[in-house]
């Protein structure tokens, strides 16, 4: 006898190109919503045969388990010239260099940007949540003034320690780079926002346009000593005020 | 073969590079190795091949990572205080088990030093460097053609062993031009397929690049994979050269530069009457302790000569051990002995 269960069509799944490795990350850490973000799109483009996952140092240390895709795991802060050593040996591959903010913004400053200067032909996502998740909470270059962190006890002090560093309007400056944005994940809109972004990063990269650059607000209740929906609360009211969203350059 | 040219060390060591089928070279520019740099950006590009100008040495070396983990053979090359950056890479290179050939035209240090010659890298080159338990290959040309050759084995042999290999070159050989027969460029079709490349999972599970587990009995366990295929290396790798050691009562232990000049002093200690012999270590790691340790026992003394203050010295010291005398002489901040130099050092254990 029929039931309604035969009438059921599957609607939403996880994307073929993730793996059911559990996660690392921590209860309400918005990289999760990100990782299923880039599955999807890997899945859309059919690309997964073809990508190469850049694992930084940091708390996406383990990307390599997340993708059914090829990984490198890399140098902290080499992330950019990394793929840029992989897509020059094969530019057939796509590359996707996912790096933090202490890793994009801090010790591989000089690699970001010159990646970016270079036009590498690569999709870079950059994850600013202000803080060093995985050592313990330290201050990020893209802390926010007056934060407290554990190397910042006292609420960051821009006199002492200078102010968030906006590391896509400096990329956005560059006469290479195709497409450079920022995107949050604290609402529904939000998360369609970035996944458009990050769709439009990796076509960039199929169809050989350049370089692109999705930076994405996320949250960390654990450094920040925020419940979850706080923390996403805490993107929308105050760090998008010092990090607006929206794209800076489409040259796409 | 019998394609022989005038060359200068530097651009013999990055033809045989392209010759070996090197297909992409990432660099930073740095006296006394910039003909090499300049050598791969004029003819890399000419044969569809990659030629990047790194913004840093750090880049440059994450570069070579990235390009090695695809499977193509690639190179980078610098110099002494270029060398040292490039150790952050060289440790990620040894620690996934990445193939990759790294050239350090030496020069006078510590710090910024100066541009001459010197042999003051060895420690640096042979006894890892970077941080973690890793070796890697270390070979030693003594001429411009050599510098040649050894080029060429470097790409083979860091294939074979999934390493990376060093050429510890130095200022002098650099620089200096040579009549050289260029080698026959290998035909890199039928060069052994890489199946560990990360090159698309296509039709395979995904290949991870790697040095990481947070689970120390892992990590133990890729440490002794490590140390299994160093011990490997050490039995079927090591090369030296011994010139007039038969009769010899005095040998003079020198590599590179240093072994070539030690050459001119056999001959004049020779023509005195001195029976002189010279023990040539080609590869630098893995070091000839073996070959040194038969030598030693039929001469009196083994006298090290260096443009250091005494680096390979200690392995010298650690193969003699009490079998012979081991006195040390050497010239530092780039300044190169003289035949003559040698010659009076050696006269001090004639007897």
């Amino acid at each position: 006898m029929p039931t309604d269960l035969d009438n059921m069509v599957k609607v939403f799944s996880r994307p073929k190109s993730l793996t059911d490795v559990r996660s690392t990350y921590c209860p309400g850490c918005q990289h999760g919503i990100l990782t299923r973000i880039i599955g999807q799109t890997i899945d859309e483009l059919e690309i997964a045969e073809r990508t190469v996952i850049i694992a930084p140092v940091g708390c996406s240390v383990f990307a390599y388990l997340w993708y059914r895709c090829d990984a490198v795991q890399v140098a902290h802060g080499r992330a950019s010239a990394v793929a840029t050593g992989i897509k020059r040996a094969d530019p057939k591959l796509i590359v996707l260099s996912y790096q933090g903010d202490g890793d994009f913004a801090s010790i591989g400053t000089a690699e970001s940007i010159h990646a970016a200067n270079r036009g590498e032909n690569i999709t870079v996502i950059f994850v600013n949540n202000q803080v060093y998740g995985m050592t313990g909470g330290e201050m990020a270059p893209t802390s926010l003034v007056g934060q407290k962190t554990t190397t910042t006890p006292g609420g960051r002090d821009a006199a002492l320690f200078g102010y968030p560093i906006r590391f896509s309007e400096m990329i956005a400056q560059l006469d290479a780079p195709v497409y450079v944005t920022r995107q949050a994940l604290y609402d529904t809109k939000r998360i369609i926002d970035t996944t458009k972004a990050i769709k439009k990063a990796f076509t960039n990269q199929v169809e050989g346009k350049g370089y692109s650059l999705v930076e994405v607000l996320s949250t960390c209740p654990t450094n920040w000593h925020m419940k979850p929906v706080e923390a996403s609360k805490h993107i929308a009211d105050v760090v998008t005020k010092v990090y607006p969203l929206g794209d800076l350059v489409d040259r796409g | 073969m019998g394609e022989k040219v005038l060359m200068r060390g530097n651009e013999v060591i990055a033809e045989a590079a392209i010759r070996a089928g090197c297909q992409c070279y990432f660099a930073y520019p740095i006296t006394p190795q910039a003909e090499l740099l300049e050598h791969m950006a004029e003819n890399m590009p000419r044969l569809g091949r990659t030629f990047v100008q790194a913004e840093s040495e750090l880049a440059a070396i994450s570069m070579v990572y990235g390009a090695a983990s695809v499977g193509v053979r690639t190179m980078t090359s610098s110099s002494s205080p270029g060398i040292s950056l490039k150790q952050e890479g060289i440790s990620y290179l040894a620690g996934s088990s990445l193939p990759a050939v790294i050239v350090n035209v030496v020069r006078g240090g510590p710090g910024l030093g100066d541009i001459a010659p010197s042999q003051c890298d060895y420690f640096q080159a042979t006894k890892g460097g970077g941080h973690g338990d890793y070796h890697m290959i270390v070979l030693g040309p003594s001429t411009v053609p050599e510098a040649g050759t050894l080029t060429m084995l470097a790409f083979d042999l860091a294939d074979k062993y999934r390493t990376p290999v060093m050429i510890l070159a130095d200022g002098m050989l650099g620089q200096m031009m040579e009549p050289v027969d260029l080698p026959d460029p290998v035909d890199i079709t039928t060069l052994p397929k890489k199946e560990w490349a990360t090159t698309g999972a296509k039709g395979r599970d995904p290949n991870i690049i790697l040095s990481f587990d947070l689970d120390p009995e892992v990590l133990k366990q890729m440490n002794l994979e490590l140390q299994r295929r160093y011990r490997k290396i050490e039995r079927d790798e090591v090369r030296y050269e011994e010139a007039q050691t038969e009769d010899a009562q005095i040998v003079i232990a020198a590599y590179g530069t240093t072994a070539r000049i030690a050459k001119t002093v056999l001959r004049m200690a020779r023509d005195e009457g001195i029976k002189l012999g010279l023990f040539r270590p080609i590869t630098l790691w893995p070091f000839p302790y073996e070959a040194l340790k038969k030598l030693s026992q039929r001469v009196q003394t083994v006298l090290t000569v260096e443009m250091s203050a005494g680096q390979m010295w200690e392995d010298v010291r650690l193969a003699v051990a009490e079998r012979a005398d081991t006195p040390f002489y050497g010239e530092m901040g780039g300044v190169v002995p003289t035949p003559r130099g040698i010659l009076n050092e050696v006269k001090k254990y004639a007897h």
